[in-house]
């Protein structure tokens, strides 16, 4: 049947466009409060999925793996915080952006030089066999990974509206000067919020990791994040996830209708077409900031 | 970063870390190597870094392995004894060919072995003008085969074509012979880049001759996303799937299947999503895969025996996990080292039993012929088949087998299997002489350098 055909390519298209998401939230977090195009998320998703991996294998159980892990994560974010962007702080944009590049090889071969160059399986007990539902195959880790989305976006959600730092957060997102002015710790808000990507990139690395396995392409998926944050926009955490969902459909209804006509192997590309005419229309995406400057 | 072989195991895991920090630095600079008389020295574009390091450690492990045995246990080749150093490339073309201008300055050079399509492509034309063979082994370009025009690169073993026919042939004999291909449906799988979609004519090809349908699928790279294609092949019901990957793609090509139903054990694997690397990562969706190969894996053969025993039990050994000995890529790593070595034992037969020059090298690999009983001598009994290199054939008629993924290990389930080789020269000769003619090159005459020899 040629509808559920269909509706398998979009269903399949739009979870992994949640698993997208996952990865394009971590940089909405830099964005909005430091105004930083942070390259090196992928690099920290590897990192973070590479030292749980390596240290379950070394026999420590789960739950220690997690939370070393995240130790680990948090150390990184405030070393990169404390190194690398204070020191650049009133730079011009590009100049922020390109020390992240830098940052991003540097965590690449220092995951490789501490945990080895092995590649390794990730099994998070989630069983990937197909589930039918009214005739359409559905993956159930999919499903699994968009209930985790959708956790992980209620929990920031909830963080950025009541807890003080995330007030704090979003004063500093929406005028720094300002929130210097009340008090706020620019430079605490600024650490808190690399931990805090640090976190996404555990739970982005961790189901990415399973989906792949663990090994240093996983860095390479942020290829598929910049799309998703063109059209929802760099700085909302619900354009990343809407953003996510359009980014993913296209991309799989582009290659099976469009793709047998044009040779196929498309998708790498279609969704960049989508985003660059996004962009045309609406600059700062579909959930991003309107930028509204005094003259 | 180099690093000479003149290293104790201490040194050999401090040159690691030297190399990846080398790496993250992005320098480069090549230890002094200065060659002394009877050595023969083995320059290696490695790659243990980088998103193919994997495959890099195990490959170069093994080749390196390999020439330490020989150096240990009959004092190299003749008395000449065998010395490289590493370059480190991260599989990354300029740095493979920065590599190539720094290493052959250093006298003795045998042959080169950059194990990167990429990179042995951009040096086709240098080791034409050096003089110094490259070994492409079960890769690099097909029509190289032709030795008549391509007189220094050797695609040993498996060529892509013979490959593709090899996989060919496995299924035919799955299906009980090559008359019940007829009818059938076989999806290619390949990877979106010029190493993917070389084979797309031969398996329309193969489809022609034996009367299969053949679609061919493009996965864009590095392929890890492949829901659509998936969903694509399990709508047209293919018989069997080739994969023809690499890297990511390999591993999550298999979930993917898992996910979309379409069963692992009629998924055929190419000679590069063979490795351990490729299935691990996949978990129980490998499980009853199968891929060819030009090397059996494991650890039995009585030359990986005496690798453990005598170059690990001595503390010499590359790998830094044992647990890899026997490994698809080292293994491979150690067929190759089996076939320079001989090229150079064959050379010194003929030239004398010394350091010879790179033309001298190239002369023993066109004349490389271990026929299965000087493999068995070697103790490489069932590891590979034979190999028959002559100056019109670089390729040297490799026997592929077929391994079937079990959750834990590679299980040998094929004999060995001889692609159509004949099916494919015409093929080949047309692609080399259009290349010849382009070039400029004179095209050999094999019967009279055998004449002249």
């Amino acid at each position: 049947m040629e509808w559920q055909f269909f509706t398998e390519v979009l269903v399949g298209g739009l979870l992994s466009g949640v698993m997208y998401s996952l990865v394009a939230i971590g940089f909405v977090l830099i964005y909005k409060t430091s105004g930083v195009l942070n390259f090196a998320q992928g690099a920290l998703l590897l990192f973070a999925a590479l030292t749980f991996v390596s240290l379950t294998e070394r026999g420590l159980p789960i739950w220690a793996a997690i939370l070393l892990t995240l130790a680990a994560m948090t150390a990184i974010g405030a070393l990169i915080e404390r190194t690398v962007l204070r020191p650049l702080v009133n730079q011009p944009p590009i100049t922020l952006f390109m020390a992240t590049l830098g940052v991003s090889y540097v965590i690449e071969g220092a995951a490789q030089l501490l945990w080895g160059t092995q590649v390794h399986g990730l099994d998070l007990g989630i069983d990937d066999l197909p589930l039918e539902i009214g005739g359409v195959l559905i993956s159930s880790f999919d499903l699994f990974a968009a209930a985790v989305a959708g956790a992980m976006v209620a929990a920031l959600t909830l963080f950025f509206r009541y807890t003080r730092i995330g007030l704090g957060f979003r004063a500093v997102a929406d005028d720094q000067l300002a929130a210097l002015a009340v008090g706020l710790s620019l430079d605490r808000i600024w650490t808190a919020v690399w931990t805090a990507a640090g976190v996404v990139a555990l739970v982005a690395g961790l189901l990415w990791g399973a989906r792949l396995g663990v090994q240093f392409s996983l860095s390479l998926v942020v290829l598929k994040a910049l799309p998703v944050l063109v059209l929802g926009g760099f700085d909302s955490i619900s354009g990343a996830i809407v953003g996510g969902l359009i980014v993913g459909a296209v991309e799989k209804l582009a290659e099976v209708y469009v793709g047998p006509f044009v040779g196929g192997g498309i998708e790498g590309w279609i969704a960049y077409v989508a985003a660059l005419g996004f962009l045309l229309i609406r600059p700062s995406g579909l959930f991003g900031a309107k930028p509204v400057e005094r003259v | 970063m180099s690093r000479p072989n003149t290293r104790t195991l201490s040194l050999k895991a401090l040159s690691l870390k030297a190399a990846l920090l080398g790496a993250l630095l992005g320098t480069a600079a090549l230890l002094p190597g200065a060659a002394r008389a009877d050595e023969q020295y083995f320059p290696l574009q490695s790659y243990r870094v980088g998103p193919y390091a994997a495959g890099g450690t195990g490959f170069f492990g093994g080749f390196i392995d390999y020439l330490t045995l020989v150096n240990n246990r009959d004092g190299g080749v003749n008395g000449v004894k065998l010395t490289w150093d590493e370059c480190e490339t991260q599989y990354e073309v300029e740095r493979g060919v920065e590599c190539y201008k720094r290493q052959k300055n250093r006298p003795g050079v045998a042959a080169w072995n950059p194990l990167s399509v990429g990179i042995a492509y951009a040096m086709i034309d240098d080791v034409g003008r050096d003089k110094v063979p490259l070994i492409t082994v079960n890769h690099g370009r097909t029509d190289s085969t032709d030795g008549r025009v391509f007189k220094y690169v050797f695609p040993l073993l498996l060529n892509p074509y013979s490959e593709s026919s090899g996989i060919v042939n496995y299924i035919g004999t799955r299906e009980g012979g090559l008359e019940k291909l007829k009818g059938k449906k076989i999806v290619v799988l390949y990877h979106g880049s010029p190493y993917g979609k070389e084979t797309i004519p031969i398996y329309q090809l193969l489809a022609e001759k034996y009367g299969f349908s053949v679609e061919q699928v493009e996965v864009p790279h590095p392929g890890n996303e492949q829901q659509s294609q998936w969903l694509s092949i399990r709508r047209t019901k293919p018989d069997y799937v080739v994969l023809r990957g690499w890297g990511v793609m390999n591993p999550v090509a298999l979930k993917t299947a898992q996910k979309v139903g379409f069963p692992a054990d009629r998924i055929i694997g190419n000679v590069w999503s063979n490795s351990e690397e490729d299935v691990i990562p996949a978990g129980d969706a490998a499980k009853g895969y199968t891929a060819i190969t030009t090397q059996a894996s494991g650890a039995d053969y009585p030359v990986l025996q005496e690798i453990a025993k005598t170059v690990y039990g001595a503390g010499k050994g590359n790998l830094d996990d044992k647990k890899r000995i026997g490994s698809v890529y080292h293994n491979l790593g150690i067929v190759n080292g089996i076939l320079n070595v001989e090229a150079v034992r064959i050379a010194q037969d003929k030239f004398g039993k010394r350091t010879l020059t790179g033309d001298e090298v190239r002369w023993g690999f066109e004349h490389l012929r271990l026929d299965p009983a000087r493999v068995e001598a070697l103790g490489a009994k069932g590891l590979f088949h034979s190999i028959n290199v002559s100056v019109a054939n670089h390729e040297g008629e490799g026997r592929v087998t077929f391994q079937q993924w079990d959750g834990a290990k590679w299980k040998v389930v094929s004999d060995w299997i001889a692609p159509d080789w004949a099916l494919l020269r015409p093929i080949i000769e047309k692609s080399s002489l259009t290349y010849a003619a382009e070039h400029g090159l004179q095209v050999r005459d094999p019967a009279a350098e055998d004449a002249s020899n």
